[in-house]
């Protein structure tokens, strides 16, 4: 391999479908599953005639998440058309925020465990570059059989926050790293459910390579990502065939290249059309979109049609970086589990719960939420929500062993039979399988009699 | 100063128009010539405005479900349909090359 080493760039291109009732600019409803075509109204199959009108719980929810990523806000951002042809584009372009989006200069810190090992965590932040508002596109099915494309439009319209990270990364477990935290910002926030299985969060990476020192070389883009594992699996597929492909003498083509998860490796997306041209224009329909904070709030207008700055910041809910400190102070427990707990959907909530009902310290209790209940959760595959052994059972368990009424080995059996869900309590194991310490000093000397009677009689 | 036939290329793959002849090309750059007199007007330190809806207030609805559920109509001027779908062909087809398809813009 060659002698000069190279430097990984890593740049990222988020869709985040925002979570509200109704589209972008229409009032069809935004659902998951649904009879094709059910959730379609005239705008989003861009019959003549329609015009577009903006929903106001998409511009709060870009706000919240603009804040959230320390951006700027722009109190004047513009909407504009994209332009292509695609079947699932009924309009032959699509509405999105090319000139001013409505929040620019923000950053994101997230955390990566250095060499695997949970205890040693570094922090690290991305750039992000705008956040601007659009529209998603239907859904294409390709019946290759038959030779044609079905198009469901239920999709069509949905709003979607663009988050454009900077290509301050530079490998596959930095940017599985920053997009897992956004995740967790956009749930927590809710402005998006952002469940990557079900195509709330889409991810395109921008790869490239090049010498220290030299400047940064050509970029593909990669997509068809549909989790945060195959994210970083192809991004560090991509570093390496492209690091090959120039020490072998080749060059990088500026395209687009889809991910197979199956093979693991990244592969051209047919481009027979070349480099796009989108002809970006304004959107005449739309006029800009004023925002506006305590200073500039306008004395006599209609108070629905007014959003404040201020207002949504004052009540931004603590953000998960937030939490985890707060964990870490109030419960003395270590950064790391603070992670682990945020990580799992309703485990810090669960850890909470059960600190509160029991005399043991939170200290210990982290052991017992970590290492046995989560540990028995990914065993099965099962969510928090979904656990056999609720808080209130497991603070009881955890009670007996720390009034010393039954040893730790004994605890663990207990839990183990705990999972089972047969409805009993942890006393009635306890009894049940005759499990209890034995404190009466009488009772323990004569046991160790017979022991020892026993031994002498062989 | 002519549009070039690579422009002209370039707008009929981008837009899918046709323009047919010389006549068809005359008329772009008739229009394109009208438009230009802009330039004349000296625009120095002037915000560009690219609305005339710049002042207007941008309506802002409420996040509620109004519309849809109409999938008999939306499908009635569908020319295909397979269970509610709507049929199209399995991909872009992208207008061939200047030097492979039949245009008049070739002879220029």
């Amino acid at each position: 391999s060659s002698l000069a080493p190279w430097i990984p760039v890593v740049g990222l291109e988020i869709h985040a479908q925002i979570s509200s009732n109704s589209k972008l600019f229409s009032g069809s409803q935004v659902q998951f599953a649904a009879p094709p075509n059910s959730l379609v109204s005239f705008f989003d199959a861009s019959l003549p005639g329609t015009l577009p009108v903006l929903n106001r719980r998409c511009v709060e929810a870009a706000v919240m998440t603009g804040l959230a990523l320390n951006c700027s806000i722009n109190k004047k951002s513009l909407f504009d058309r994209k332009h292509y042809f695609y079947a699932d584009l009924p309009a032959g372009y699509q509405i999105t925020q090319q000139r001013v989006p409505i929040a620019v200069n923000g950053s994101l810190s997230y955390s990566l465990c250095i060499d695997n090992k949970m205890s040693q965590m570094v922090t690290k932040t991305v750039r992000i570059k705008q956040i601007q508002l659009e529209q998603d596109s239907g859904k294409s099915l390709h019946d290759d059989t038959r030779s044609q494309t079905l198009v469901d439009l239920n999709r069509a319209g949905v709003g979607l926050m663009e988050v454009v990270m900077e290509p301050d990364m530079c490998c596959g477990e930095e940017a599985a790293a920053a997009v897992r935290e956004l995740q967790l910002i956009l749930q927590t926030l809710g402005s998006s459910q952002a469940v990557m299985a079900e195509g709330q969060l889409r991810v395109d990476a921008n790869v490239s390579v090049h010498h220290p020192g030299e400047p940064y070389g050509v970029r593909t883009e990669v997509k068809n990502i549909n989790s945060i594992r195959f994210l970083a699996k192809a991004i560090d597929y991509e570093i390496q065939r492209q690091i090959e492909e120039l020490e072998n003498g080749g060059t990088i083509l500026n395209e687009t290249r889809a991910f197979d998860s199956k093979l693991g490796c990244t592969v051209p997306m047919r481009d027979k059309e070349g480099k796009q041209d989108y002809r970006f224009m304004p959107e005449p329909n739309l006029p800009p979109l004023i925002l506006y904070d305590a200073q500039s709030l306008p004395a006599n207008m209609n108070h629905q049609q007014v959003i404040n700055i201020d207002w949504i910041h004052e009540r931004l809910p603590d953000l998960p970086s937030v939490k985890r400190e707060k964990l870490v102070e109030q419960y003395g427990i270590l950064p790391e589990h603070s992670f682990t707990l945020l990580n799992e959907d309703g485990l810090a909530e669960f850890f909470e719960s059960v600190v509160e009902q029991t005399q043991m310290k939170p200290k210990k209790v982290i052991g017992w939420i970590i290492k046995d209940l989560l540990g028995y959760l990914k065993q099965h595959s099962l969510t928090v929500k979904e656990s056999p052994v609720s808080s209130f059972l497991l603070a009881d368990l955890l009670n007996l062993l720390e009034k010393k009424e039954i040893s730790s080995t004994a605890a663990k059996r207990v839990l183990a039979e705990l999972w089972k869900g047969e409805g009993k309590t942890p006393l009635e194991i306890v009894k049940e399988q005759k499990l209890e310490l034995l404190r009466d000093q009488k009772e323990l000397e004569q046991i160790c009699q017979a022991v020892i009677d026993g031994q002498e009689n062989e | 100063q002519k549009v070039s036939v690579e422009v002209l290329d370039h707008l009929e793959h981008l837009a899918l128009v046709d323009f047919r002849d010389s006549e068809g090309v005359e008329r772009l750059q008739k229009a394109i010539q009208f438009a230009d007199q802009l330039h004349e007007v000296n625009t120095d330190g002037v915000e560009p405005m690219d609305s005339v809806l710049e002042d207007r207030c941008l309506y802002l609805r409420e996040d509620d479900v109004t519309e849809g559920n109409c999938t008999k109509a939306l499908l009635e001027n569908a020319r295909e349909k397979v269970e509610e779908y709507f049929v199209a062909p399995p991909g872009n087809i992208p207008l061939p090359k200047l030097e492979e398809r039949e245009t008049f813009l070739q002879g220029s």
